[in-house]
C-alpha cells in the first residue's frame, strides 16, 4: 500500500460495518412488540422517582480539565521520547526541564485542593 | 480524478456538513457530536498527506479531550438541552451579505495565489519526519525556545483553570 | 516465498495475480486484496473474542471454586454460540425518550474502536495490517473514541443511573490515560521508535521487562482502568448502579458492548506482551542457529504472541476476581496524586538512565536498579506519610476512660 492510512481507512468503514451485521440480524429475527412498560425507564423494579436529570459534581468538569492540559503535554513529549536516542544529554535534561514545569502545575492543583473528592 | 482527490471532496463534504449541523442543530449533545465529526474529518485530511502523527494528534487530543469536555459542559450545566426560540435574529439578512461579501473577497485574494497552481516540492524518500520533529523540538538552534514556553504556557492553563474553579467553589 | 515461510504476502500476491488475470488494473486490485485482508483480520479477532466468552467464564467459575458452562458440547465449549443465537433473537427494547440515533450508535463505536486497534497488532513477523511509524499513539487515539461511546449509551439512554455511571467511567477513563501513555513512552524511549513492530524487533535480545518492570506495572495498573474491569469497575457496580451505563440495552446491543469489553481486556494483554514481553519473539536468537531456523517461521510466532497474550488476559482477569472495587473518589485520587506523579518521575529517570548508561555495558543492570530504587524510595515515602497518619489518628482519638467498678 502506498498510503498506511488508506489501509487504516478501510478498516474504520469495514470495523463499523462489522458490528452492524449481527445488529441487522437481531433486527429480522427478534421479536418487536413495544409496550409502554417494558420501555419505561429503569429503576430497579420500581416506578421512576423524580426527573432524570440530576446535578452532577462539578468536580467531573475540573478532572477533564487537568486532564487537557496533561494529555497536550504528553503529545508534546512524543516526539522528544523518539528523537531522544539521536541526541546529546542536553535534549534529555530540556525535556525533564518540561515535565518538571508541570509537575509543578500539578502540585499546585493538588495544594490549591482540586484534586479532592471525586 | 485520482482516488486522493476522491476522498479529499467526500471529506470536505464532510466537515463542512457537519460544521452546518452543529451551528444548525436545536440538541445541544448533537451539536458536540457533530464536532466530534467534522474534527475527525480535520483528521482524515492529515492522514490524506500522510502526516499520520498529526492526524492521530487530532483525535487525541480534540476528539479525545475537547470533545469530552465540551460534552461534559453541556451535561454539567444545562437542564435543559434543547435551544427553544428562532434559529435566527431579525439582523440576519445583513449578516448573509457580510458573510457573502467576506467570501468573495477571500476568494479573490485566495485565487490570485501562485501556491495553488504550483506543486509543492516533493519530499526525499528515506526522510524520517517523526525523527526530525523530535530533532527539532529539542535542538537549540530550533525550536527548543517555543517548546520550554509551550510548556510554560500550559502551566498559565492550568493555575487558571484552579482560579476559575476555586472562585466558583466559594 | 512459500506458504509457510510467508503466508499474507503469498496470498496477497496469488489474489493480486488472479484480480490482474481478470482484467482490473494494478490500484483496485490492490485495494481489493487489501479488503480482503481487512475481512480477514477482523474475523480473526471476532473468533477470538467469542473464545474469549468461553474462556471467560471458565476461568471465573474455577477463581470461585465451581465448574462453568459444561453442558454445551464438551467442557461447554460451545457455550458462546448459544449465547450469541440467545442474544441475537431477545427482542431489542428502545427505552422511551431515548434519543433513538445516538442510543443506536453508542455499541457500534465501542466495538468498532476495539477492532480497529487489531490494524497495528503485530502478530508474528510477517502477519499484521500495517506497519504505521506511530503505533503507539494509535492506541491511545482509538481508545478516545471508547471514550466517547460511554458518554454516548450513558446520556442517550435517558436513565439517571446510566448517566451516573458513565460519568464515573469517562473521569475514570480519562484520568487513567495519563499514566498510560507516559508507560507507553517509557518502550518509545529505550526502543527509540513508536512502530509497534519496531518495540518488538528491539526486543529480540532482552525483554523490556528486565530494563522497566516499574513501567510494566504503570501499564497494567492504567491498562486495567481503561478497560473499565475490576477492581475499577464501579461505572458497572452491580449493587449501587446496576450495570451503570448500559442498563437500558438489550440483546444484541448489549452483546457488542460486552464482546468489545473482552476483546479489549485481550487485546491490551497482547500489547502487554508487545511492549514487555517480546511479543511474537522470544528465543533470543536461537533461531539463527542453523539447526532453529524452523523457529523464526510465522506460524510458530503467532503461536509464541497468542500464548503471551493468554498469560497477560489471565492476568488482567485474576486481578479481576480477586480484588473488591474502590470508591470513584479513591480511584481518582490514587490517579492524579500517586500515580501520575510516579509516571512522570519515572519517566524522567527512564530517560536519563537511558542516556548515560546507553553506551556502557551497565545498561541493562542500571536500568534494572533505577526501577527498583524508585519502587523502594516510593515505598518508603507512603510508609513515612502513613505513620505519620496513623500517629496523628491516635492522638486525636478519643482517651479511653476507665470506668471505675462498683
Amino acid at each position: 500500500m502506498q498510503n498506511e492510512w488508506l489501509y487504516i481507512g478501510l478498516f474504520i468503514v469495514i470495523g463499523v460495518i462489522v458490528p452492524i451485521v449481527p445488529l441487522i440480524a437481531s433486527h429480522f429475527l427478534a421479536p418487536h412488540k413495544p409496550n409502554p412498560i417494558k420501555q419505561s425507564t429503569y429503576e430497579c423494579g420500581i416506578e421512576t422517582v423524580g426527573e432524570s436529570w440530576v446535578q452532577f459534581k462539578s468536580q467531573y468538569y475540573i478532572f477533564a480539565l487537568v486532564f487537557l492540559v496533561f494529555d497536550v503535554e504528553t503529545v508534546f513529549l512524543f516526539p522528544w521520547a523518539l528523537a531522544m536516542g539521536n541526541l546529546p544529554l542536553f535534549a534529555v535534561i530540556e525535556g525533564i526541564i518540561f515535565i518538571l514545569i508541570l509537575l509543578a502545575g500539578l502540585t499546585f492543583t493538588w495544594r490549591k485542593g482540586l484534586l479532592e473528592w471525586a | 480524478m485520482t482516488p486522493d482527490q476522491i476522498i479529499f471532496l467526500l471529506c470536505a463534504a464532510l466537515i463542512v456538513s457537519s460544521a452546518l449541523m452543529v451551528v444548525t442543530t436545536r440538541n445541544l449533545v448533537h451539536a458536540a457530536l457533530w464536532l466530534v465529526a467534522a474534527l475527525f474529518g480535520v483528521a482524515i485530511l492529515f492522514g490524506l498527506l500522510q502526516a499520520g502523527f498529526l492526524a492521530l494528534v487530532q483525535v487525541v487530543i480534540y476528539i479525545g479531550a475537547i470533545a469530552v469536555l465540551f460534552i461534559f459542559a453541556v451535561m454539567l450545566t444545562r437542564r435543559e438541552m434543547r435551544d427553544k426560540g428562532p434559529q435566527v435574529n431579525q439582523n440576519w439578512g445583513i449578516g448573509a451579505v457580510l458573510a457573502l461579501l467576506t467570501f468573495g473577497g477571500l476568494a479573490y485574494i485566495l485565487s490570485s495565489w501562485d501556491g495553488f497552481s504550483s506543486t509543492a516540492k516533493a519530499i526525499p524518500l528515506g526522510t524520517d519526519s517523526l525523527m526530525m520533529l523530535g530533532k527539532a523540538l529539542v535542538s537549540p538552534d530550533a525550536f527548543v525556545l517555543p517548546f520550554e514556553v509551550a510548556s510554560i504556557l500550559l502551566l498559565a492553563a492550568l493555575v487558571g483553570a484552579v482560579f476559575i474553579a476555586s472562585a466558583s467553589k466559594d | 516465498m512459500t506458504f509457510w515461510n510467508d503466508p499474507i504476502n503469498f496470498i496477497a500476491g496469488w489474489l493480486r495475480s488472479v484480480f490482474t488475470d481478470w482484467g482490473l488494473t494494478d490500484g483496485p486490485a490492490n485495494v481489493i486484496t487489501s479488503l480482503i485482508g481487512i475481512v480477514v483480520m477482523i474475523l480473526f479477532a471476532m473468533l477470538i473474542a467469542i473464545a474469549l466468552v468461553w474462556v471467560e467464564r471458565k476461568v471465573v467459575a474455577r477463581f470461585q471454586d465451581r465448574l462453568g458452562p459444561n453442558r454445551i458440547g464438551p467442557f461447554g465449549i460451545f457455550q458462546p454460540f448459544a449465547d450469541i443465537v440467545k442474544l441475537i433473537i431477545k427482542e431489542d427494547i428502545t427505552p422511551a425518550g431515548a434519543d433513538k440515533a445516538v442510543f443506536n450508535m453508542a455499541p457500534v463505536m465501542s466495538l468498532a474502536s476495539v477492532i480497529l486497534i487489531w490494524a497495528i497488532v503485530p502478530l508474528a513477523s510477517k502477519i499484521y495490517g500495517v506497519d504505521i511509524n506511530v503505533g503507539v499513539l494509535y492506541l491511545v487515539a482509538v481508545g478516545s473514541f471508547g471514550t466517547l461511546s460511554v458518554i454516548m449509551a450513558g446520556w442517550a439512554s435517558n436513565n439517571k443511573y446510566a448517566l451516573i455511571g458513565a460519568f464515573r467511567m469517562v473521569a475514570t477513563m480519562i484520568s487513567y490515560e495519563i499514566p498510560m501513555v507516559v508507560a507507553l513512552l517509557i518502550p518509545t524511549i529505550i526502543a527509540g521508535t513508536m512502530s509497534v513492530k519496531g518495540i518488538t524487533e528491539a526486543q529480540s535480545n532482552l525483554w523490556f521487562v528486565v530494563l522497566s518492570p516499574l513501567g510494566l506495572l504503570l501499564f497494567m495498573i492504567s491498562a486495567i482502568a481503561e478497560l473499565g474491569r475490576s477492581p475499577f469497575d464501579l461505572n458497572e457496580a452491580e449493587s449501587e448502579i446496576v450495570a451503570g451505563f448500559h442498563i437500558e440495552y438489550t440483546g444484541m446491543k448489549f452483546g457488542l458492548f460486552y464482546a468489545g469489553e473482552l476483546l479489549h481486556a485481550f487485546t491490551f494483554g497482547g500489547f502487554m506482551a508487545v511492549l514487555f514481553f517480546g511479543g511474537y519473539g522470544g528465543f533470543f536468537g536461537l533461531e539463527k542457529l542453523s539447526a532453529f531456523t524452523w523457529l523464526s517461521n510465522p506460524f510458530i510466532e503467532l503461536v509464541v504472541f497468542l500464548v503471551k497474550a493468554l498469560i497477560g488476559y489471565w492476568i488482567i482477569m485474576w486481578v479481576k476476581y480477586s480484588m473488591p472495587r474502590i470508591r470513584i473518589d479513591h480511584m481518582l485520587t490514587f490517579n492524579w496524586k500517586f500515580l501520575t506523579p510516579l509516571a512522570f518521575v519515572l519517566l524522567m529517570v527512564t530517560a536519563l538512565f537511558d542516556k548515560i548508561l546507553a553506551p556502557t555495558q551497565f545498561y541493562v543492570l542500571g536500568m534494572f536498579f533505577s526501577n527498583i530504587s524508585l519502587a523502594w524510595i516510593v515505598i518508603e515515602i507512603l510508609r513515612r506519610i502513613s505513620k505519620r497518619e496513623r500517629i496523628e489518628h491516635e492522638r486525636n482519638a478519643e482517651p479511653v476512660i476507665q470506668v471505675a467498678h462498683p
